[in-house]
């Protein structure tokens, strides 16, 4: 018998295991799938409640959006972000790849995502299309992130549905925030301290 | 240099120097933490409620919750080894820990390896159970602790008091007077807990941009895939997860999920239950190694420090369905008033009394840890609590009732119960005892006996037995009755 620190292990929890066989999980927890039109000013507001900034926005006046939210600054975007939505802004493509001091100096990043959860306010990101690298939406100080009517689904269950979990999925909800000091809970540490959402109906 | 553990050599920080009531009697003379912690406690009670509220299926969720952890104790080992082979194929390498001065070995050495001589840290209660951050001062590696709770602990060279929120027996004002004595950079600060909250920004920021090797642990691990989650607030976690070029996370062999379809009812019960919010601020997930984005070496170390000894209860082994959510500190009347380091584990509160001595076994009265079952009322509400339904109160009797039989020695309890038995087991014996009780009226004061001789004055000591009645029930029936 092997005395490595894994076979250790797996003989002990033989031994110690209950003998009852798989355990049948009941699933009568609300998680249907979406039927129709996912309800965006649900999402909206949760968003919102997490002291983010919710705007709605038509799909021809996204750069002018980004353009009055960056100001005068610097915005990061990933290679692939759509040029029509940061048409007059100052941006840097993370294409060779930013260091992470150039992330550092930069005001903001302009992202898409995957999907947005409206029961709890979540938008996620999986480093798929317009979304680029984890480190670009978390070092830039304010996070502009786009989000099409068609990518919100309602509950968290829709939202692991239509995932896949081996890419590197970012939940957020609202920006960064601590609830160490007398379990009351502050906005902006870490992460980046301001949080933009634009919804567009009729995004791509 | 000689490695110092607060708690005991080989299990890490799971053990205290005294016994609950001892440790309580010093934290109940302490008025500033008896008011810290039951203004934040019942701060979050409140919220709580109206987040769970807000679920129309929240009892649906607790059931899957409950179902999904017995299930995967039922199908441990396969499903360990279908998580290390996933985790494998993605580039990650697993390791093995039987007990936490391996884990902590284990992880000195991966840094050594890197070249490194400093980590960052996400907040983990199994590197504060195995007491890491002492381990790798003691060897030389600077471990900086990188959550807001953590960091208060850190610098106030305190113990953690909370699963959640370590510093959670600290009030705004102290925080401020310990930032004003460790950071001195940060400038004379305010109370006011955002300014609290910048300056811990600033101090950690360069940290964070720099650091070439980050520790970890992990809510949920993932079998199907060998993806590992991990659920924070301020965003540390992610700059730990994201930023370095080494990723060392260290995970309880329980904390496995089957599928990544079952996140779904631990990502709507964890939430609500720890912090009251819908979701948290950032939830991380990673499969392995991802070319060009994130640690390009990630290392998990898979630890039993115990597991396997709670799994052989068959009633405690529920314990090792907690999901470290701490809803059961705040609703619990014992954990209100006395704080988290009268526990003396890391894991306070009433689950903790529960884990603590099944984690560690107990070897005899005097074990502080087998004075833990006791630091309860049993009054149900940590059962009602628990987003994973754990029986906590059975679990504390069933823990009693192990000691009362391990122990049976000479101690008032048991020549009581000794009496009693004798006494209860004949029918003319129990009316002598009940004429007997009849003469308590004799030393009563006010309706009330406040002091009896040994053995009983184990319990008069800090209790009033109320003055039995003139008549016992079963003599009242005799007279009018018969």
């Amino acid at each position: 018998m092997s005395d490595d620190a894994r076979a250790v292990v797996l003989r002990r929890i033989r031994a110690a295991m209950p003998t009852t066989g798989p355990v049948a999980v009941p699933r009568s927890y609300e998680h249907g799938a979406l039927t129709g039109a996912a309800d965006v000013a649900w999402f909206a507001e949760t968003v919102s409640e997490y002291r983010a900034r919710v705007r709605y926005v038509a799909p021809t006046d996204i750069a002018a959006t980004v353009a009055e939210l960056v100001g005068a600054g610097t915005a990061v975007i990933p290679a692939d972000l759509p040029p029509d939505w940061v048409r007059g802004v100052c941006t840097v493509a993370d294409d060779p790849p930013l260091s992470i001091d150039e992330l550092d100096r930069s005001d903001a990043v302009v992202t898409g995502c995957a999907l947005g959860i409206a029961a709890t306010g979540t938008i996620v990101l999986d480093a798929g299309a317009a979304q680029g690298r984890r480190a670009l939406t978390l070092v830039p100080d304010h996070h502009i992130c786009v989000i099409g009517t068609h990518q919100i689904v309602e509950t968290v269950p829709q939202g692991f549905a239509a995932l896949d979990p081996v890419r590197p999925l970012t939940f957020i909800s609202g920006p960064s925030a601590t609830s160490d000091i007398e379990l009351e809970r502050v906005e902006g540490v870490h992460g980046p301290r301001t949080l933009d959402v634009l919804i567009v109906d009729g995004l791509g | 240099m000689t490695p110092v553990f607060l708690g005991t050599p080989g299990v890490g920080n799971l053990r205290g120097e005294l016994k609950f009531p001892k440790a309580a009697r010093i934290a109940l003379g302490n008025a500033q933490l008896r008011r810290n912690i039951g203004h934040a406690t019942h701060t979050i009670r409140a919220k709580r409620a109206v987040a769970v509220a807000e679920c129309a299926d929240w009892e649906e969720l607790r059931a899957a919750g409950s179902a999904i952890k017995q299930d995967v104790m039922a199908r441990l080992p396969e499903l360990l080894e279908q998580f290390e082979h996933k985790v494998t194929a993605r580039g990650g390498v697993v390791h093995w820990a039987r007990d936490g001065d391996e884990a902590n070995r284990i992880v000195a050495q991966l840094i050594r390896d890197t070249g490194s001589d400093e980590v960052v840290k996400v907040k983990s209660m199994a590197t504060q159970e195995t007491g890491l951050n002492e381990y790798l001062e003691s060897v030389g590696i600077a471990a900086f602790e990188t959550d807001l709770a953590e960091l208060i602990v850190q610098l106030g060279h305190d113990k953690p008091s909370h699963i959640l929120v370590p510093a959670i027996h600290r009030n705004r004002a102290e925080i401020r007077d310990i930032f004003n004595r460790e950071m001195p950079e940060a400038g004379t600060l305010t109370d006011e807990p955002r300014v609290l909250a910048m300056a811990a920004r600033e101090h950690l920021r360069r940290k964070f941009l720099s650091a070439k090797v980050a520790v970890s642990g992990a809510n949920f691990g993932i079998a199907e895939t060998g993806t590992l989650a991990v659920v924070e607030s301020e965003g540390n976690g992610r700059m730990c997860l994201t930023l370095p070029q080494t990723l060392i996370t260290v995970m309880g062999i329980e904390k496995l999920i089957p599928t990544f379809a079952h996140l779904e009812v631990f990502m709507q019960l964890l939430p609500r239950s720890s912090t009251a919010e819908r979701m948290n601020p950032y939830t991380s997930m990673w499969t392995g190694v991802y070319p060009g984005d994130g640690p390009q070496e990630f290392h998990l170390v898979l630890m039993d420090n115990g597991r396997t000894r709670v799994l052989a209860d068959e009633v405690g082994r529920a314990a090792l369905h907690c999901i470290r959510c701490s809803a059961c500190l705040n609703v619990c009347p014992v954990y209100e008033h006395t704080g988290g380091h009268a526990y003396g584990s890391v894991y306070p509160g009433p689950i903790g009394a529960i884990l603590s001595p099944l984690l560690t076994g107990t070897t005899g009265p005097d074990d502080p840890n087998a004075s833990l079952p006791y630091a309860s009322s049993l009054c149900g509400a940590c059962f009602e609590a628990c987003p994973v339904r754990i029986d906590i109160p059975s679990i504390l009797v069933h823990l009693r009732a192990e000691q009362v039989d391990a122990d049976s020695g000479f101690g008032g309890q048991d020549l009581a119960m000794k009496a009693a038995q004798w006494a209860m087991a004949s029918d003319r014996r129990f009316s002598l005892a009940e004429k007997a009780l009849g003469l308590g009226r004799v030393v009563a004061r006010g309706g009330k006996i406040r002091a009896l001789p040994w053995p009983v004055s184990k319990w008069t000591a800090s209790r009033d037995i109320p003055a039995p009645p003139a008549q016992s029930f079963r003599q009242w029936w005799s007279q009018t009755h018969e």
